[in-house]
């Protein structure tokens, strides 16, 4: 039986869809069985990222007002047999989603995939709390800046009402010599606020961008830093002890943001 | 000004001290004939009207005088007597005003994270073992303790108790609210303090940071059951 993660943070336009379409396709790249699961009615990108979109015929609205059965719905990924994708709708009514509706779908996923992860729209309306009603894992995703780390927080709150286990944090864009000049809150102010486990950062890299523009995820890229990053994730999700990145090119410089670093599962 | 009266019998006395009068009740016979005696003894008493109004401080010893009581209390001895009653001090209290003395005297220990947009509510003083973090907030009718961080509210005293304090091993606080004080962060960025605490100081009518060291002199009764009874 597999297990649901979904992907979290409150705030827009912090790398939510991004880190879905990676931490899936590097799990995959593990030969991993992995659906991802767009929840941002009316605002898909996932498909896009994934290189997807013009696959879709029938979409997760679809498959709640039953339109068409679940494995319908469900896109091949290209490159891997074992990855697939369930769309957001694009035009439906958002109400159409229920926390109930979610359940049943990511219940029958589990017999068949290892993985399920959902990615979640912003906010802590509707939205967000069909987002969360499957899930067994949570990650939070944040960016060094007060106001994200603010939202994150608020996630983090919210989800201690569930039946999640406490979330892990990725901190993505980090961009070093904001840092450095003190222009961005470091590390170990966002998890002396956050005070969750850190489960990997991603540098901001063009890379991601430019990868997102031509529908193939960044972790397949071999050499790129978010790409390693992103499959540096993927390897302490199944339970491998893989030390943080250096942001610079030179090591030793995050020692002692690993004393922090506690694998959990 | 000193009313004494020494007759034998009587069921009331009245004193002066240097922070004013206090009325005694002698706690036997009844509401009414105290009433009675009162009434006639202040009927030899005309204070002409540009005389000031008279504090007074009534002590009851043993005797039970519930609100609608107090109210007549205050009508006969206020008005055209110009005095006014600051205080009852009676023995005796109602079994609710003692339960909810005891919840407000009662130190609640909670040990949890106060996130952006919780808010945790209480009643006495509160001990908080973790941190309030930016947007989080923590509100109490006695005093706060942090023993973690305060980034975000804190709110001691709301039920209107001046003399509640708030301390924290490490305060950088968004806001400190003292009954009816607000205090904000400075708009520049700042360094918090360790081990510190806000009270408000009367003489610049406003709250202040101090070492906790200050607590024991300013704020003497911080532990008492005694205070918070004063305060109702
Ligand atoms: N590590 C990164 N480096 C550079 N750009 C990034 C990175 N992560 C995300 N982005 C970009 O940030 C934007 C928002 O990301 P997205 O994943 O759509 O956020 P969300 O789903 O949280 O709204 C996108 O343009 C994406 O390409
Ligand atoms: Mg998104």
């Amino acid at each position: 039986m597999g297990e649901a993660i979904v992907i979290t943070s409150g705030k827009g336009g912090v790398g939510k869809t991004t880190t879905t379409a990676n931490i899936g396709t590097a799990l995959a790249l593990m030969e991993k069985k992995v659906c991802l699961i767009d929840t941002d009615i009316g605002l898909r990108n996932l498909d896009v990222i994934m290189g997807l979109e013009n696959r879709i015929i029938y979409d997760i609205v679809d498959v709640i007002e039953e339109r068409c059965k679940l494995g319908q719905a469900l896109i091949k990924d290209k490159r891997f047999d074992d990855l697939t994708l369930l769309p957001a709708a694009q035009t439906s009514d958002k109400s159409a989603v229920t926390t109930e509706g979610m359940k049943k779908i990511i219940q029958e996923l589990k017999q068949t995939y290892d993985y399920i992860i959902i990615d979640c729209p912003a906010g802590i309306e509707q939205g967000f709390q069909n987002a969360i009603a499957g899930a067994d894992k949570a990650i939070v995703i944040t960016t060094p800046e007060k106001s994200s780390v603010r939202d994150a927080d608020r996630i983090v709150g919210l989800l201690e009402n569930e039946a999640i286990d406490p979330p892990k944090m990725v901190i993505n864009r980090i961009r070093n010599h904001m840092i450095k000049n003190g222009d961005m809150l470091d590390i170990d102010d966002i998890m002396q606020i956050l005070s969750i486990d850190l489960i990997g950062i991603v540098i901001d890299d063009d890379a991601v961008i430019k990868a997102s523009n031509n529908g193939e995820p960044v972790a397949l890229q071999g050499s790129s830093k978010a790409s390693v990053a992103y499959r540096n994730i993927a390897r302490r999700m199944l339970g491998e002890t893989v030390p943080l990145q250096s942001l610079e090119n030179e090591k030793g410089m995050f020692q002692r943001v690993k004393k922090f670093f506690r694998l959990g599962s | 000004m000193n009313i004494n009266v020494l007759e034998e019998n009587q069921s009331i006395t009245i004193k002066g001290t240097k922070d004013g009068l206090t009325l005694f009740i002698n706690d036997r016979g009844s509401f009414e004939d105290v009433m009675k005696e009162l009434g006639d003894k202040l009927s030899e008493y005309n204070p002409k009207k540009d005389e000031p109004v008279v504090p007074m401080t009534v002590k009851l010893g043993d005797r039970y005088i519930n609100e609608r009581q107090k109210q007549q209390l205050r009508e006969l001895i206020g008005g055209k007597n110009r005095f006014t009653i600051d205080f009852f001090d009676s023995n005796v209290i109602h079994r609710d005003e003692a339960l909810t003395w005891k919840e407000n005297s009662d130190v609640k220990v909670i040990n949890r994270m106060v996130r952006s947009g919780q808010v945790l509510e209480n009643v006495g003083d509160l001990l908080l073992i973790g941190d309030v973090n930016p947007g989080g907030r923590v509100v109490t009718t006695g005093n706060v303790f942090i023993m973690g961080n305060l980034f975000g509210i804190a709110h001691a005293g709301s039920n209107g108790d001046r003399e509640a304090i708030i301390a924290a091993s490490y305060m950088k606080p968004s806001q400190l609210r003292i009954a009816d004080y607000i205090s904000r962060a400075p708009d520049y960025e700042t360094e918090g303090v360790y081990m510190e605490c806000g009270l408000i100081d009367e003489g610049q009518d406003k709250i202040v940071i101090d070492r906790l060291q200050v607590l024991s002199h300013k704020r003497k009764g911080i532990s008492g059951f005694e205070r918070r009874i004063l305060n109702g």
